[in-house]
């Protein structure tokens, strides 16, 4: 039986200084979050003790892959929400809290938007006049530089890494045609320049392994990074760095869903027989990004030739004798799967068919037409700089000049939950414990992990008290706790830690 | 670890690569409903759009991401 496949989004966010043109970017990214903090109470930093970026899932450690920030001591905070707020790099990054569902996820990372929004706002009003801090929800400066949106998934230690790698491969690289963010042009270097005028994805540009450990240099479609941050004797985290950031609900929704639900065939050996490894993965992962037709057949170790729609036909048909068979409680109480299972199928069907009537559905789709209606109606070739400038402002979050915000793309979200998200945690994972903890006794926690939060309670010494499993810690687990304790010394006590 | 001291510009490595250049069939009613709407926006997008759109776009750097 798969595990509950408690995941999170980690968006970096794009950010430049209008008014400041050669303004530095870490600089700026600092200012926003310190800005954010500033208007809220408390600032909680954040502990690395536990962090092993370094360690590969093959089965080796790598010493010389510290985490970069503890050099350099940038602006890291956790939220009530139970989300990390830092500067990664040279950007802001937003971590949602662990979530029960692809659905909670999304509303999550949506949640992430409001708080870069009020970041913006908050850092503008300590800016000279003429600045403004602006991020964007992209993952590319069109320049070759490229910035993440990366996904995590929970797993069983049980699973075979090699196993894995094997069957969400195929399924990766064949998600684009859903879940892609779109892009005028490429930035791969394998590619002459202006020979591809759009493609679906944002990052595929970028990825030249099928596996390994890097996320920076020489990117794998498979990251191993071995870090579960939780018991990994039980547990695995797969660190999805693949994916585009995505401006709409239903991409990032399917992205998560189908991305979970294919993970847990994979565990529970449902897919064994269901063997699409390509023949050549990375540059099947290009191929598919820039073949608009749909229509490109992959060549598979088999042999057999498919379509990056057809892989997913396949697996959408066993997805759904898996429902049948096994259930799809692994997406959460809500009933997530069937949700999930039926938008795939509905989005598989329109891009058979007619892929621009997903316009008002899908990022890669809504963001081609507005290019092309522009376009004609300017008569502009593919390289005038006004479509890669209509490119970067489709991730605008700014509500004035988001180009997405007017498409008016179908939404899966109430605007309700999103606000509440920003402030409160998911209630089915150890996210609850830490964002209570956080609302609450922000004044006596000294730093807080995704698997600990550690208490200065005046006294030596700290007390530490370990959340290393990712289902425990939840409203109903401590909810009653909460409101029972009126400090976090009796917290404490009653935690036994 | 900042991706600009790695990132190397091999461009006499440079392969092609097939590029499928066929356009997205569009034909159904509801594709032409969605175009129509495309249209109100094209009327204001101007407006919108960032003021020099090729220094919009040749300012936008980003450094140093995974």
């Amino acid at each position: 039986m798969a595990v509950a496949k408690v995941c999170g989004i980690e968006t970096e966010y794009g950010i430049s200084v209008n008014g400041a043109r050669d303004a530095n970017p870490i600089t700026a990214s600092s200012i926003l979050i310190n800005a954010y903090i500033n208007e809220l109470h408390g600032n909680v930093g954040w502990d690395y003790v536990d962090e092993t970026p370094g360690n590969d899932a093959r089965g080796f450690a790598r010493e010389s892959f510290p985490p970069s920030e503890v050099e350099s001591h940038l602006v890291n905070t956790v939220l009530t929400n139970g989300a990390r707020y830092y500067v990664d790099h040279a950007h802001p990054e937003y971590s949602s809290p662990e979530c029960i569902s692809p659905r909670e996820a999304v509303v999550y990372d949506r949640a992430g938007e409001e708080v870069l929004r009020a970041s913006m706002n908050a850092a503008l009003r300590s800016m000279p006049v003429g600045q403004e801090i602006v991020v964007y929800k992209n993952n590319s400066d069109r320049k070759g530089n490229s910035y993440g949106c990366h996904e995590n998934y929970l797993l069983d230690r049980a699973l075979p890494f090699g196993k894995l790698v094997k069957y969400i491969t195929p399924f990766l690289v064949s998600r684009q045609v859903i879940v892609g963010a779109g892009k005028v042009g490429s930035e791969s270097l394998q590619v002459a320049r202006g020979k591809v005028h759009f493609q679906l994805s944002q990052r595929a540009d970028f990825f030249e392994e099928e596996v390994g450990l890097e996320t920076t240099l020489k990117r794998p479609i498979v990251n191993t990074r071995d870090e579960p941050h939780a018991d990994a004797s039980k547990y695995r985290r797969l660190h999805v760095i693949l994916g585009d950031a995505n401006m709409s609900e239903v991409s990032s929704y399917l992205k998560i869903g189908t991305t979970a639900i294919v993970l847990a065939m994979i565990e529970d050996g449902f897919i064994d027989d269901l063997d699409l490894s390509l023949h050549d993965p990375v540059s099947s992962l290009r191929n598919v990004s820039f073949d608009l037709s749909l229509k490109r057949e992959l060549r598979l170790k088999s042999g057999k030739r498919m379509t990056a729609l057809q892989i997913q036909q396949a697996l959408f048909e066993r997805a759904c004798d898996y429902r049948d068979s096994r259930g799809l409680a692994a997406l959460g109480p809500e009933g997530d799967g069937n949700s999930v299972l039926e938008l795939w199928g509905e989005i598989i069907g329109a891009l058979q068919t007619d892929p621009m009537s997903l316009a008002d559905t899908l990022d890669w789709v809504a963001k081609y037409r507005l290019l092309l209606g522009y376009k004609e109606r300017n008569g502009l070739a593919w390289d005038d700089p006004k479509l890669a400038a209509i490119d970067l402002q489709y991730h605008d979050i700014r509500p004035n000049k988001s180009l997405f915000y007017r498409l008016g793309v179908r939404a899966v979200i109430e605007e309700e939950e999103i606000k509440n998200a920003v402030t409160k945690p998911p209630t089915n994972t150890r996210a609850y414990f830490r964002g209570k903890c956080l609302e609450r006794f922000a004044d006596s926690i000294a730093s807080a992990n995704w698997d600990s939060m550690i208490f200065d309670l005046g006294t030596d010494p700290l007390r530490r008290v370990p959340m290393m499993d990712p289902l425990k810690g939840t409203k109903d687990h401590v909810g009653k706790l909460f409101d029972e304790c009126a400090n976090p010394a009796q917290l404490l006590d009653s935690l036994g830690s | 670890m900042a991706e600009r001291e790695l990132k190397k510009k091999t461009s006499t490595q440079r392969t092609e690569e097939e590029v499928v250049e066929a356009p997205v069939p569009s034909s159904t009613e509801k594709s032409e409903k969605l175009k129509a709407e495309l249209d109100d926006l094209l009327d204001e997008i101007d407006e919108v759009l960032e003021d020099n759109a090729e220094e919009f776009v040749r300012n936008y750097v980003q450094k140093g991401g995974q």
